[in-house]
């Protein structure tokens, strides 16, 4: 149907938006643009699919639930995935952007990443190689929502996925101490430690935080589309773009700014071909750059 | 023994045309502290040009223009100093890291186009018949690739002296001073967009040059001569041979491309046939793990840069 393709796009930004919440979160904390933030997804996604084929093994065969493609399983898998990726990027901050951030060198930092993100994808396929990979064979049916829309119900499940975690994020940095603590090393580090704020403390939850939301869009887009090892590389610009487009620092902002991508690149697919999918986010960033650098929700910078 | 020698040369040419990308990012990194994740875009955009002005007319593509090489390597610089002004215009006066994300924006796209752009790119096929410079005695391998490397070496030899002459210029001065403190050079009436745009552009055209370079030297330019993994190598060229000094830029060439150059046979021996992926992945490891440890260790490099002090000081600390 002709609405299909906006439908198909809001879905697609459920996944865009859980990285792009990481991606603000980090960027307006440690100060830096994370290139490596895209290798958290596909670490996220591969590690689920490990831990799910081992508890495969140990429980047997494939488990699927109700109407989803998969169980019980994979959710556990993503939860202890998320928690793994969490520890990777705090072992990555303590050998690496801890140091950088003591000699008060961001692009540094983002250079760093940059390296840092290259060996991850390339460790990625020197273990799994480049071969696509599902969680399941299963294939799944479309459902009639009505107004002639369709989706499966994995995608439906993902879209409540994004909806409850991007509430919870912005109610835990809203309405909670933690949240404030994070809040008030954003705007300013040196200040939130003068009144008694644990700056490393807030700065490992931002990573663990960042990280986990990473892994789990990961594991949300294994199981819509596939595993790959450049699917978090692929997804950094469409991120980036969200969380400026957003503006950096605002966890609404990353979710009304992954609609956005989202939306575009389906009409990008739709009006233009699927090929000229990944100039989209270039362009609103550009777009968004001459206009409104501050992004639609972000402070002056 | 020819045959070395051949290879020795050929090796020369592609460890000195990405030196000279190494030089032009050095002018954007080493001396003014502008991160640019696009290298490879750019060295892409300045082959595709002069492959377009130079090759002869095809049917079903645009360009084909038979124009002399020396006439392409011209455009490439251009069209390349363009699309730096351009994106450095763009984001220039925002945060530094939104640069980093715009070139790597250019990098994405640039990539699409040359793949999708069939009419104007010749897409994954790429482009066929680019005039390689000494043809007339291409039948003969090994004077011929020595004259490629000699032309090469002069060409990155001339952007050095430049370059040289840039650094220690009071332009190069200018530089430098916006990078280690924009207000106090601000203070003094330099404004640190307008000099960063211009060391950007000036960059650019250098790796616009290289590109082109590269596709006269091969003869042949397709998507894949500009992944990601080039913008990388020539990264880890400067960080290693020494940001901020020109001669650690073309010794960081040739030093991480004899080392590329040095795995590639080792894995290829070393590993089975279908093996080779994967050996292929764990050589962009090294290289990472090369690239960070670097930074963390001797943020230098192997040369460093040079303390620059004016002569009007005397040798006072």
């Amino acid at each position: 149907m002709t609405l299909q393709w906006i439908l198909d796009g809001v879905i697609a930004a459920a996944t865009l938006a859980l990285g792009a919440t990481g991606v603000t979160l980090t960027y307006s904390n440690l100060r830096f643009a994370n290139f490596a933030h895209g290798e958290f997804i596909s670490w996220g996604a591969y590690l689920a699919l490990t831990l799910a084929a081992l508890a495969g093994s140990v429980f047997g065969t494939a488990e699927v639930a109700g109407p989803f493609s998969f169980g019980g399983r994979l959710l556990l898998a993503a939860g202890l995935a998320a928690a793994l990726t969490g520890v990777i990027a705090l072992v990555l901050d303590m050998l690496v952007f801890r140091r950088l951030r003591a000699r008060g060198a961001a692009v540094t930092a983002v250079m760093a990443s940059f390296g840092v993100s290259m060996s991850l994808r390339a460790l990625l396929e020197v273990l799994y190689t480049s071969r696509p990979r599902y969680y399941s064979e299963e294939l799944e049916i479309a459902m009639p929502l009505g107004a002639g829309l369709r989706a499966t119900p994995d995608q439906l499940a993902v879209l409540g996925l994004a909806l409850v975690t991007g509430i919870g994020v912005a109610l835990l940095l809203s309405r909670t101490s933690l949240g404030r603590q994070m809040r008030a090393v954003a705007e300013n580090p040196v200040l939130a430690e003068i009144v008694g704020i644990d700056v490393a403390q807030v700065i490992r939850l931002t990573w663990l935080l960042g990280a986990g939301l990473a892994a789990v869009s990961g594991v949300a887009l294994g199981v819509l589309v596939q595993v790959r090892p450049s699917m978090g590389a692929e997804l950094l610009l469409p991120l980036f773009a969200a969380a400026i487009v957003g503006g950096i620092g605002s966890v609404p902002g990353a979710f009304v700014g992954a609609l956005v991508v989202g939306v575009a690149e389906a009409a990008t697919v739709r009006y233009a071909g699927a090929e000229w999918r990944a100039a989209v986010s270039f362009v609103l960033l550009v777009a968004v750059l001459l206009v409104r650098p501050t992004g639609l929700f972000g402070r002056q910078p | 023994m020819s045959g070395w020698f051949a290879y020795a040369c050929t090796f020369g040419v592609l460890a000195l045309v990405q030196g000279i990308a190494c030089l032009g990012l050095n002018l954007q990194w080493g001396q003014t502290g502008l991160f640019n994740v696009g290298v490879a875009a750019f060295m892409s955009i300045g082959a595709y040009t002069s492959a377009l002005v130079t090759t002869a007319a095809i049917d079903g593509r645009l360009g084909g223009l038979g124009m002399p090489i020396v006439v392409g390597l011209v455009a490439a610089m251009a069209v390349a100093a363009l699309a730096s002004a351009a994106v450095g215009a763009l984001t220039l006066r925002l945060r530094t890291d939104y640069l980093a994300i715009a070139t790597f924006g250019v990098a994405v796209v640039v990539d699409l186009v040359a793949r999708n752009a069939v009419s104007l790119t010749g897409g994954t096929l790429g482009i066929s018949f680019i005039p390689r410079p000494f043809a007339s005695f291409a039948d003969r391998p090994v004077p011929f690739a020595f004259a490629t490397f000699v032309l090469v070496a002069l060409l990155a030899f001339g952007a050095y002296l430049v370059l040289e002459r840039l650094a220690t210029s009071p332009w190069g001065r200018v530089l430098r001073a916006i990078r280690e403190d924009e207000r106090a050079a601000a203070s003094l009436g330099k404004s640190g967009a307008w000099y960063r745009l211009q060391a950007f552009t000036v960059g650019g055209a250098l790796m616009g040059l290289a590109g082109a370079l590269e596709a006269h030297a091969i003869g042949f330019l397709s998507p894949d001569n500009f992944t990601a993994s080039v913008t990388f190598q020539v990264w880890a060229m400067l960080v290693v041979g020494g940001s901020g000094n020109n001669r650690g830029a073309l010794a960081g060439a040739v030093l991480v491309s004899a080392l590329w150059s040095l795995t590639g046979l080792a894995t290829a021996a070393w590993f089975p046939p279908d093996e080779q992926a994967r050996a292929a992945a764990l050589r962009i490891v090294a290289i990472g793990v090369l690239l960070t440890l670097t930074i963390l260790w001797r943020p230098r490099g192997l040369l460093g840069e040079r303390t620059a002090v004016s002569r009007h000081l005397g040798g006072a600390d």
